[in-house]
């Protein structure tokens, strides 16, 4: 009973996607990248939610949307556990962790000021180059960072 | 994309160093060849360097090929804010092979992604300079016969010393013991000293340039301690001296042992050290010519033994 009475504290969904597990500090930088801010979408999007893990958290709710798994893997960059559940008539069909791609194309920019990316209109690439820290490393100036001080485009 | 680009050293593996290095020997025994006729070559200097770019242009020029090219951004395209995909892709329809250096760093890898034409990277700002690091190579196999097991000393500018970094990351494949002689603000940073400790390369870190250091080294690698590396110009004005090789800190060191330097330099070697047989850092600026020449011909995709039988040098 209790486990209902904490699934539906936020809001019910009857199709679609709810991204769970995110850190409070990186919420909005979720929903940025995920680029919900331009959805016209119900949106539903908790944060400072009591987590026996982690202290607090932050959720977010979309309905009617599945996302593509590269687009949904992209949140792995700042919050690697977070748990992606697809929701199809109120049942949750699927419950997976995110994973972080070994490239990471257009969402993060190079924090070295000299970096070619920053003065050409071209897309950034990192690679991953340490999982366990969450590390990467810019494929064109080579300059590494941990994607937690990681600039987001 | 064209998989003969070289943009860093770590791009090319321990056979084809090794290969490139006796291409280069084969054309310092004869640098006159005409296996590049017909051949034009673009060097694109998007930030001004004479000596990188009259070494690439020599080895050109020497091997028959022509050359076009810039060697300021400011008389180029790009002062009109043309993009640098732009340039690349013009000047991809004219020449068989790009030799170019910018002042950003990456510009060279992109370049790689936006034509089929091969580019040899000549430096982009402060990361990669590949065909440095191949003279430095060749200048430390030809004066010691080899480049494995050898105890290399590297003084002064550790911390920006883009040419330090290549050497040492190129170097992991021959086995090499390092010896780090800086102060505390130019020292080796972590992130090569952890590539030392996964690669299983011994070092050594030391603030005092002292007889004990030279007297265990094969090769002296000296840098240019720069004063506006420093936040402190107190500090800077302590250490600017604490770096600099005279002639009689010579006087012990291993009969094999050979002083380099990329240059310019100021005045971390003084000039007493130049007529001694150990000084090699105006032959070394020599052998980037052939170097240079081993790789035009390498992302030219030329095979330069068969080359060489059909146009026997003059």
């Amino acid at each position: 009973m209790t486990q209902v009475k904490k699934e539906l504290a936020v809001a019910a969904l009857r199709n679609g996607t709810v991204i769970d597990h995110i850190p409070s500090n990186v919420l909005f930088k979720a929903v940025q990248i995920l680029g919900i801010e331009k959805m016209t979408n119900h949106v539903t999007i908790g944060n400072n939610l009591h987590s026996e893990r982690m202290g607090t958290k932050g959720i977010i709710k979309v309905a009617d949307v599945e996302f593509p798994e590269d687009v949904i893997n992209r949140i792995a960059l700042i919050a690697p556990g977070a748990q992606i559940n697809i929701i199809r008539d109120f049942e949750v069909v699927e419950k997976r962790a995110v994973e972080l791609p070994q490239e990471i194309v257009g969402i993060v920019r190079c924090g070295n000021p000299k970096c070619i990316t920053n003065h050409q209109p071209m897309k950034t690439r990192f690679e991953v180059v340490d999982r366990d820290d969450v590390t990467i490393r810019c494929h064109y100036c080579c300059q590494a960072v941990k994607s937690g001080e990681a600039n987001i485009i | 994309m064209n998989s003969n680009s070289l943009v860093s050293i770590d791009d090319i593996s321990r056979d084809e160093i090794l290969d490139l290095l006796e291409r280069a020997r084969v054309f310092e025994q004869n640098p006159n060849h005409k296996i590049l006729d017909g051949k034009v070559v673009a060097t694109l200097f998007f930030e001004p360097s004479t000596r990188t770019r009259l070494s690439f242009e020599t080895a050109v020029n020497r091997l028959g090929g022509r050359v076009i090219g810039f060697s300021d951004a400011n008389t180029s395209s790009s002062a009109k804010g043309e993009t640098l995909k732009d340039t690349i892709k013009m000047v991809s329809n004219y020449v068989d092979l790009i030799v170019m250096r910018h002042y950003l760093e990456g510009a060279a890898r992109y370049a790689t992604e936006v034509t089929d034409v091969p580019i040899i990277n000549a430096g982009d700002g402060a990361n990669q300079h590949p065909s440095q690091t191949m003279l430095d190579l060749y200048s430390i196999y030809k004066t010691q016969g080899t480049l494995e097991n050898l105890t290399i000393t590297m003084v002064g500018d550790l911390k920006y010393g883009r040419t330090v970094h290549s050497l040492l990351m190129a170097m992991r494949h021959f086995n090499p013991t390092f010896q780090f002689v800086a102060c505390e603000e130019l020292k080796m940073p972590k992130e090569y000293k952890v590539f030392c400790d996964q690669n299983g390369i011994r070092y050594t870190e030391h603030h005092d340039f002292s007889p004990e250091v030279i007297n265990a080294s094969d090769i002296l690698y000296m840098t240019r301690v720069q004063r506006e590396r420093f936040s402190d110009l107190m500090e800077y004005e302590k250490v600017k001296n604490l770096y600099t090789l005279h002639n009689s800190m010579l006087a012990d060191s291993k009969p094999n042992l050979r002083v380099l330097h990329p240059l310019p330099r100021v005045n971390e070697i003084d000039v007493d050290v130049d007529d001694n047989p150990k000084a090699y850092y105006f032959e070394q600026a020599r052998n980037g010519l052939y170097a240079r020449q081993a790789i035009i011909c390498k992302a030219l995709g030329i095979d330069i033994y068969k080359e060489l039988e059909k146009y026997p040098s003059k």
